[in-house]
Order: structure tokens, then C-alpha cells, then sequence
């Protein structure tokens, strides 16, 4: 079976707080809280994150206590 | 860490490689126009408990079956269902067991009845592109050596390289390091040692090498829904040379 190129781990959760330089804390579906980043993909877009949204969190699986948030839903 | 594996670590991985193999032989038999997809699926389950051994795709991360049944424009992870083989199809048949602890993994693309020859073609080049990464696996070469012998030899051909997806060391789990990419510099990567245990598995699409994941969360196909292959082979770097433990 092929293996993933960069094994993430992408996981759904809702922005906490805001924390500065474009960092946010999420809460996870299943309870965890992680330090979260804003991708590059996003920042270009100028789309605007905010406490409550819903977003894809990507999760390295060499600490999952970080992540990179990849998608806003409407 | 890549590890490395003995010489009673090897055997075991000979007899994993020998069963995958074997079943793999199984289904060239048994594809044929008019069987679907499941029925392959289910008699590969029969071959490889009946030999002592355990799939190893069933439950992995979810996947539900014993094999990764990839037809026509789906390039890996199609999951076996009603879909009934039809003359001028091609399907990648992806394989892994395991015994006593340890895995084996291969795929073949195998054309179905009447195919036409630029999709034959596909199917050589990769199945080529396959022998020539191998044949880079030496002890003394670096990784990526492997990747740059896949990429040339298949974008020569017009083809193109899947990106998403990678090859991979392979022992006592199924996906180990080292990741396998099918492209790369040469002369990069870690050096390859006696006792490594490398899935080789080049993604050969017609056309464009971006892939997307269907709904059902597993099976990927090409963006442009051109046909797309799939071969590979576990090997194994060994002081005797390059040893490749799923023969079919």
C-alpha cells in the first residue's frame, strides 16, 4: 500500500483564541488543544480567521501538539 | 530511523515476500473480464490465511480489504466492490501480508482482455521504471538514486510521476522508514545499507502526475482521468546483493 508523502495528520476542530503572530489555539474534535499556525495558502488569500470558526487543522505526527490550519468552513 | 534488519529478520521477510508473490500470481490468473473486483479480493483473503499469514491492508487505518483494486483512471487505494472487470480496463492489484511479525508488499498492473497499445505501453514503462529504481538499490547508493532512475526512465516516455504518493521501508510494520519518493536528485537520500527492507512502488500516470482523493476518503485517482499504473516490488539490500522478496 503506498504511503502518504508527509505523513499529516488532518483533523477538524474550532478556533479558541487568538494568539499573536498569527497563531491560534484550536480545540480538537476530540477534546485537545493545539498551537496552531495560519498556512501561507490562506494568509495570501487574505482570508481572516476568528475565534469560532470551524477549520482543518493539519498534524505532524512527530508532535501533535502543533499544527497548520489549511481550511476555513463556511 | 531506518532500520536494519538480520539475517533471521530477512527470512522472515522472504516468507511475507513469498506469500504476496504468490498471491499476486493468483490474481494474474484470475483477472479476467467479467470478475469483479471483490470476488479478486476475496479469493487473494482465501490464498494468504490459507498460507498462515494475515492481510495486512484489512484495518489498517480502516481500509476494509485485502486488496487495493485500482482500475483504469484510479492510481492506488480503490477499495474491491461490484465493479466488474471489462475487456480494455487495466487494474492495479496491490498486495500485502503479514507472518510471524513481519510484512511483504507488491503490486502488478494487469492489462484486461483487449487493451490498446499506448496503455500497454504505460504498463511497460512502469513495470521498466520498477527494475531500474531496483536495480540503483545497491549498497553504496544513496536513496534517491532510486527515485531519479524511476523519474527519468518514465518522464522519457511521455509519462509522468505521482507526487502524493511514496515508497517506503518496510519490516515489522508495513510503512517504515525511509519514504520512497519516485522522483528526486541523484546522489541525495540516506546511503542504502545491507539489512534494509525498501518497497519500491512507482505511480505512472498517462498524464498529468496531480492525483485527488475520492469521497470515500481512499481510493485516488488522476486529475485528468487518464489511466494510470502501478508495480512494485519489497526488496531487500543483503551482503549478496539486491534480493527482490516478492517475485510474481
Amino acid at each position: 500500500m503506498s504511503m502518504s508523502k508527509e505523513d499529516v495528520i488532518e483533523v477538524e476542530g474550532k478556533v479558541l483564541e487568538p494568539l499573536p503572530n498569527a497563531m491560534f489555539q484550536v480545540e480538537l474534535a476530540n477534546g485537545h488543544k493545539v498551537l496552531a499556525h495560519v498556512s501561507g495558502k490562506i494568509r495570501m488569500n487574505f482570508i481572516r480567521i476568528l475565534p469560532g470558526d470551524r477549520v482543518t487543522v493539519e498534524l505532524s505526527p512527530y508532535d501533535l501538539s502543533r499544527g497548520r490550519i489549511t481550511y476555513r468552513f463556511k | 530511523m531506518i532500520e536494519l534488519k538480520n539475517a533471521n529478520q530477512l527470512e522472515r521477510m522472504r516468507n511475507a515476500g513469498r506469500i504476496v508473490g504468490e498471491t499476486l500470481r493468483l490474481m494474474r490468473e484470475l483477472a479476467k473480464p467479467g470478475v469483479t473486483t471483490i470476488e479478486l479480493d476475496r479469493m487473494a483473503e482465501e490464498y494468504i490465511r490459507a498460507q498462515g499469514a494475515v492481510p495486512a491492508f484489512k484495518g489498517y487505518n480502516g481500509f476494509p480489504a485485502t486488496l487495493c483494486t485500482s482500475v483504469n483512471e484510479q492510481v492506488v487505494h480503490g477499495i474491491p466492490g461490484l465493479r466488474c472487470l471489462e475487456s480494455g480496463d487495466i487494474i492495479s492489484i496491490d498486495c500485502g501480508a503479514v507472518i510471524d511479525g513481519y510484512f511483504g508488499d507488491a503490486a502488478v498492473t494487469l492489462p484486461i482482455g483487449q487493451v490498446g497499445q499506448d496503455i500497454l505501453n504505460l504498463l511497460k514503462v512502469t513495470e521498466e521504471s520498477l527494475m531500474l529504481g531496483i536495480a540503483q538499490a545497491k549498497i553504496g547508493n544513496r536513496l534517491y538514486d532510486v527515485s531519479y532512475a524511476v523519474q527519468t526512465h518514465v518522464e522519457a516516455n511521455g509519462f509522468s510521476v505521482v507526487r502524493d504518493y511514496v515508497g517506503h521501508g518496510i519490516g515489522r510494520a508495513m510503512h517504515e522508514d525511509p519514504q520512497i519518493p519516485n522522483f528526486g536528485k541523484p546522489g541525495r537520500g540516506p546511503r542504502l545499507e545491507v539489512g534494509m527492507a525498501l518497497a519500491i512502488e512507482p505511480m505512472v500516470n498517462m498524464g498529468t502526475y496531480e492525483v485527488q482523493t475520492l469521497k470515500d476518503h481512499w481510493t485516488v485517482v488522476t486529475k485528468d482521468n487518464r489511466p494510470s499504473a502501478h508495480f512494485e516490488h519489497t526488496v531487500a539490500i543483503t551482503e549478496n546483493g539486491l534480493e527482490i522478496l516478492t517475485r510474481c
